[in-house]
C-alpha cells in the first residue's frame, strides 16, 4: 500500500517531467543568464566582459535618453488600451447581440486578424497613410479635404492606431468571452423592472463585463507595452521604443549588455504592473469571479 | 427581432471597416499592374505575384517558415499531452507553479525571450542554427498546445477511462484506445493553433534566425525596413490568403470562437 | 460460504469518513441496494468495489479471495456508471466487444456474444449506431450490454436510471430486474431513490453519513424502519415528540392530549414516527390526537392532508373510497395502531 502512495505521488511529475525539463532548460537559464549579461561590462574593442557590475543599468537610469523612451512606451500602451477598451467592449457586446449567421461571421471577421502574421496587418496601415502614395492619403487630397498628407509614418499617433488594430481581437475576445457567462435573462429580468435600455447597461450589464475589459485591458497593455514589429515599421529608427531600442543595442550596436538590461526591465515592469493589476481586479471583482 | 439599433450598426460598420481595412487594402495593392504602389484601378495583374518566384529568399524563408511550424508544433503538443493530463488528473503541491511555468511564455515579452535565446544559443553553440530555431518556437507555442490538449483532457468524462479499466484494459490501452482518441480532436487544434503562432512568430525569431535559417515574417519585415514595395504586398497577400484558408478550415473543425476563448481553462491570456 | 464480503470498510478523506466501517455480506445471485441521500457513502462504497478508491482500512472478500489485491483492470466486474460512460468513437456493438478484446476472445465468439447480450437489452437492431445518435434509454441498454457481456462477477450499478426520465425509468426498472433473473448476476445497486431500491432488489442497505442504518428487505425496511431516519427515507412519515412513563407495569407513550401502549422498550422523552397512511380520522377519544384540517389536497386515488395539532403539522394520506372526508378548517382526532409506530430517542428526528 505504501508502494502505490509513492507512485501516485510520483505521476504526476513523471508526466509533467519532460516538458518542465524543456521549460528548466530552455526557459529559466536563458532568462537567468540575460538577467546576469544585463550586469556584464562591454565596450567597442573589448566585446563583452563577465563581470559584475551596474553600469548599464546606471546609464539607463540617468540618460534622458532612456527615460523619453521608456515613457513614450508607456505613454503608447496606455492609449491603445485605452482605445482597444472603448472600442472593443461596444463591438463584443453588440456582436453578442446579433443574431446567427451573422454572430458568427462577424466573429469571425474581427477575431481572425489575431492569426494573421503581424507584418501584414501592419505593411497594410504604411499602405493606407504612408506619406503621398497611402491610398486614404491620396483619397483625400484628390478630393481636396487635406492639402498635405496626413501625418502617419514615424508618428506615435500612427504607431498607436496601428497598434490598437493589431491587438484589437484580444479585448473584444476578452469581454467576449465575459458576456457569454451572463445570464441573457437578467437583462430581461431588469427590463421587465422598468430599467431604460442605457440603464440595464450601465447598471448591470458593464458590473458584470468589467472583470473581462480588465483581463483584456492587461494583456493589451502587456503586449503593446512589448510590441515590435508595428512600431519598428510604422516609428521607423527615429522613433524607438523599448522592443525597437533592444533590438537596436543587440543588433546594430552590439552592445548586448545594455540591451539585456533594457529588456530586463521591460520585463521586471511589465511583471510588475500585470501582478498588481491582477491583484486590484481579483479584490475589486471577487463576488463577480467566483 | 433586431436587436441593436441603427447606431449601433453604424458603429459596428466602422469598427469592422478598422478592422478589415489594413488586411484588404494589403490585398488589392498586391494586384497592382504599375511598378509603384497603387490600388489597381482599370486592370488587375498578376505581376507581382509572378515577381515572387524570381526572388528565392521569399520561397526559401515560407519552406523554413513551414518546417519549423510544423516541427515545433508537432515536438510541442508531444511534450503536452502527458504535461495535460498530469494537471487535469492529479491534485499535487505544484501543480498551480507547474501551470503558471508552462503558460508564462504567453506573459514574458517576445523580445526578451529573443534576447534570452540569442544569448543562451551564442553560448551552447547553437547560435542561427534550424535546432536551436525549433526549440525556441517549442517554447511559445508550448502555451496554446497545452491549453487546447489540457481543456479536451478536462472535458472528459473520467468514467469512459474507468469503464474501460473495468473491462480489463491496461494502463496503456486504456491510453492507446479511449483517451488518445476522446482528445485526438483538442490535439489537432491545438497543433494548428501552434502552427500559426509559430508561422507568425517575427519579435523573437528575427533575433535568432541567421541568414540561412531566416522565415518569412522575419524576411518580409526585413525587407519592409528596406523599402515597401508592391512585392512585399503580394508576398503579404499569399500569407494573408493561407492563413484565411487555415482559419476557415479550423473554424469548422473546432470553432474558432472555441479554440480562442479556450473553454475549460480560466485564463484569458 | 457468503460470495461478497465487506467487513470494516472505512474510508477516511482527510479527518472526514465518507464509509465508516462497513459490514455487507451478499449471498450469490442477490439484488442488493445501496441507499441513500448524496454523500452518504453509497457511491464511495461501490468505488471501493470496483477499485477506483483505496479504503483506508477493513477488507473485501469475493468468493473467498482478497479483491484489494487484485487490479481494478482484473476484477472482472462490470460496471453500469451514472453518464453510462460510453465509448463515443465506437458504436454500440464496438463498445460491447471492448471488454471481450481485453480478456483475448477469439473473434468468432465475441460477435456471437455481443450479438446475444445486444438481443438481451434489445439493442440487436442498433448494433452500428454510435452512442450520440442514440437516445437516453437506448445508452442506457449498451451500457448494460457492455457491462453484462463480459460475465461479470458481480454488476455494479451506479445510479443508472437517474438521467431518465420518470416513465422511461419506470419501464427500465422493470427490464434491469428480469435481465438481472435472467442472468442471475449478482448485483449491487447505488441509488438514491427509495421507490427504485424497493422496486428492484432482494435486500436494501439504508447509509447515512457513512454509516448502516439498516439492512433489510424492502417491505421490512418500510414497515420496520430501525431508526426515524430510516422511516423518513423509505417514503413519508410523521415525526412526533412523545413522552414514555410506566403505568401498571406497561409502557405508555404520550403524544399531545393522546396516549398509546408502547410494544418496545423505552423512556423518558422519545421520538415517534408514523406514516402518513396508517393514520385514520375517528370519533372517540382513546388513543387519537386532536387538530384542526388546515389544508386539503384531492390527488386522484387519495386525499393528502395537513393537520394543525399540538404536537405539529401532521400530514394523513386517505385513500379515496367515496365516502366523505372531512373538510378544511374541521376538528378531527387522528389515530393509529400502536404497531405502525417505530420508537427513536429524542432529538433524532428523521426529516431530510
Amino acid at each position: 500500500m505504501t508502494a502505490v502512495a509513492v507512485s501516485r505521488g510520483w505521476t504526476p511529475w513523471l508526466l509533467a517531467g519532460p516538458a518542465l525539463l524543456l521549460f528548466v532548460g530552455i526557459v529559466l537559464v536563458p532568462l537567468a543568464m540575460t538577467v546576469l549579461l544585463s550586469f556584464h561590462d562591454w565596450g567597442q574593442y573589448k566585446g563583452i566582459e563577465p563581470v559584475l557590475i551596474l553600469k548599464n543599468w546606471r546609464e539607463i537610469i540617468d540618460d534622458s535618453y532612456f527615460h523619453e523612451m521608456f515613457a513614450r512606451t508607456l505613454r503608447i500602451s496606455v492609449l491603445v488600451t485605452l482605445i482597444a477598451a472603448l472600442l472593443g467592449a461596444p463591438e463584443a457586446y453588440i456582436l453578442n447581440r446579433m443574431k446567427n449567421p451573422w454572430k458568427g461571421i462577424f466573429l469571425l471577421v474581427i477575431l481572425g486578424p489575431l492569426l494573421i502574421s503581424v507584418v501584414a496587418r501592419t505593411l497594410g496601415w504604411a499602405l493606407l497613410f504612408g506619406g503621398e502614395t497611402g491610398v486614404v492619403n491620396k483619397a483625400l487630397l484628390e478630393l481636396g479635404v487635406i492639402e498635405a498628407p496626413l501625418p502617419f509614418m514615424f508618428t506615435e499617433t500612427g504607431i498607436v492606431v496601428a497598434l490598437s488594430h493589431v491587438l484589437m481581437p484580444f479585448m473584444v475576445l476578452s469581454v467576449w468571452a465575459a458576456l457569454q457567462r451572463l445570464d441573457p435573462q437578467v437583462e430581461n429580468a431588469a427590463t421587465a423592472l422598468g430599467a431604460s435600455h442605457f440603464t440595464v447597461l450601465r447598471r448591470i450589464v458593464l458590473p458584470q463585463v468589467m472583470p473581462g475589459v480588465l483581463s483584456g485591458g492587461i494583456i493589451v497593455f502587456a503586449l503593446a507595452a512589448s510590441a515590435f514589429a508595428t512600431p519598428a515599421i510604422i516609428g521607423g529608427r527615429r522613433l524607438k521604443v523599448a522592443a525597437t531600442l533592444a533590438y537596436d543595442e543587440f543588433l546594430n550596436t552590439l552592445n548586448w549588455p545594455l540591451g539585456a538590461a533594457v529588456a530586463v526591465l521591460l520585463l521586471v515592469a511589465l511583471i510588475v504592473i500585470i501582478v498588481g493589476c491582477n491583484r486590484l481586479v481579483e479584490r475589486r471583482y471577487a463576488q463577480v469571479f467566483q | 427581432m433586431s436587436r441593436n439599433g441603427p447606431l449601433a450598426l453604424a458603429f459596428h460598420t466602422l469598427f469592422v471597416t478598422f478592422i478589415l481595412a489594413p488586411i484588404l487594402v494589403v490585398c488589392v495593392v498586391a494586384f497592382t499592374p504599375e511598378g509603384y504602389l497603387s490600388v489597381p484601378t482599370d486592370r488587375v495583374s498578376l505581376r507581382w505575384f509572378r515577381a515572387i518566384a524570381d526572388y528565392p529568399e521569399f520561397i526559401d524563408a515560407f519552406w523554413n517558415s513551414v518546417w519549423l511550424a510544423a516541427a515545433s508544433s508537432a515536438i510541442a503538443v508531444g511534450f503536452s499531452v502527458p504535461a495535460a493530463l498530469a494537471i487535469a488528473r492529479y491534485d499535487f503541491t505544484g501543480r498551480e507553479a507547474l501551470t503558471a511555468l508552462f503558460l508564462s511564455p504567453l506573459m514574458v515579452p517576445h523580445v526578451v525571450l529573443g534576447i534570452a535565446f540569442l544569448r543562451f544559443f551564442t553560448q551552447i553553440g547553437l547560435g542561427g542554427t534550424f535546432v536551436g530555431l525549433v526549440l525556441s518556437h517549442i517554447v511559445i507555442v508550448f502555451p496554446f498546445a497545452l491549453r487546447l490538449v489540457l481543456s479536451s483532457a478536462v472535458g472528459m468524462d473520467r468514467a469512459i477511462e474507468h469503464a474501460a479499466i473495468s473491462l480489463g484494459a491496461s494502463d496503456f490501452a486504456v491510453f492507446r484506445r479511449v483517451t488518445l482518441p476522446l482528445i485526438l480532436p483538442g490535439l489537432a487544434s491545438g497543433w494548428a493553433l501552434a502552427f500559426i503562432q509559430s508561422f507568425d512568430e517575427v519579435t523573437m525569431t528575427v533575433f535568432i534566425a541567421a541568414p540561412g535559417t531566416v522565415t518569412l515574417p522575419v524576411r518580409m519585415f526585413l525587407y519592409i525596413q528596406d523599402n515597401i514595395d508592391p512585392l512585399v504586398t503580394s508576398v503579404s497577400a499569399c500569407v494573408i490568403a493561407i492563413t484565411v484558408v487555415f482559419l476557415v478550415v479550423l473554424d469548422r473543425i473546432y470553432g474558432l470562437e472555441r479554440l480562442l476563448v479556450g473553454r475549460g481553462s480560466g485564463d484569458g491570456a | 460460504m457468503s460470495f461478497l464480503v465487506l467487513e470494516g470498510l472505512t474510508k477516511r478523506f482527510g479527518d472526514q469518513a465518507a464509509v465508516d466501517s462497513l459490514d455487507l455480506v451478499v449471498e450469490q445471485g442477490e439484488f442488493v441496494s445501496l441507499l441513500g441521500p448524496s454523500g452518504c457513502g453509497k457511491t464511495t462504497t461501490l468505488q471501493m468495489i470496483a477499485g477506483f478508491v483505496e479504503p483506508t482500512s477493513g477488507s473485501i472478500l469475493l468468493d473467498g479471495r482478497d479483491l484489494l489485491a487484485i487490479k481494478p483492470s482484473q476484477r472482472g466486474l462490470g460496471i453500469v456508471f451514472q453518464s453510462y460512460a460510453l465509448f463515443p468513437h465506437m458504436t454500440a456493438a464496438e463498445n460491447v466487444a471492448f471488454g471481450l478484446e481485453m480478456q483475448g476472445v477469439p473473434r468468432a465468439e465475441r460477435s456471437q456474444r455481443v450479438s446475444e447480450t445486444l438481443a438481451l437489452v434489445g439493442l440487436a437492431a442498433l448494433a452500428d449506431r454510435y452512442p450520440r445518435r442514440m437516445s437516453g434509454g437506448q445508452q442506457q441498454r449498451v451500457a448494460l450490454a457492455r457491462a453484462l457481456v463480459i460475465r461479470p462477477r458481480i454488476l455494479l450499478l451506479d445510479e443508472p436510471l437517474s438521467n431518465l426520465d420518470a416513465k422511461l425509468r419506470e419501464e427500465m426498472q422493470i427490464e434491469l430486474r428480469q435481465i438481472q433473473r435472467t442472468v442471475g448476476t449478482t448485483t449491487i445497486l447505488v441509488t438514491h431513490d427509495q421507490a427504485e431500491a424497493m422496486a428492484l432488489s432482494d435486500r436494501i442497505v439504508v447509509m447515512n453519513k457513512g454509516r448502516v442504518e439498516q439492512i433489510g428487505r424492502p417491505h421490512e425496511a418500510y414497515e420496520k424502519p430501525a431508526s426515524a431516519f430510516v422511516a423518513g427515507f423509505l417514503g413519508k412519515t410523521n415525526v412526533l415528540p412523545a413522552a414514555v412513563e410506566q403505568r401498571n407495569g406497561a409502557a405508555v407513550a404520550s403524544i399531545g392530549d393522546g396516549s398509546w401502549p408502547l410494544p418496545a422498550e423505552a423512556s423518558g422523552r422519545v421520538t415517534v414516527s408514523v406514516r402518513p397512511e396508517k393514520i385514520a380520522f375517528i370519533d372517540q377519544a382513546d388513543c387519537s390526537l386532536a387538530g384542526t384540517v388546515r389544508t386539503r389536497i384531492f390527488q386522484g386515488n387519495h386525499w393528502l392532508y395537513q393537520i394543525d395539532t399540538a404536537c405539529g403539522l401532521v400530514t394523513v394520506i386517505r385513500q379515496n373510497a367515496g365516502e366523505m372526508m372531512p373538510a378544511e378548517g374541521a376538528a378531527v382526532r387522528l389515530t393509529w395502531r400502536p404497531q405502525d409506530m417505530t420508537v427513536s430517542p429524542a432529538g433524532q428526528d428523521g426529516r431530510i
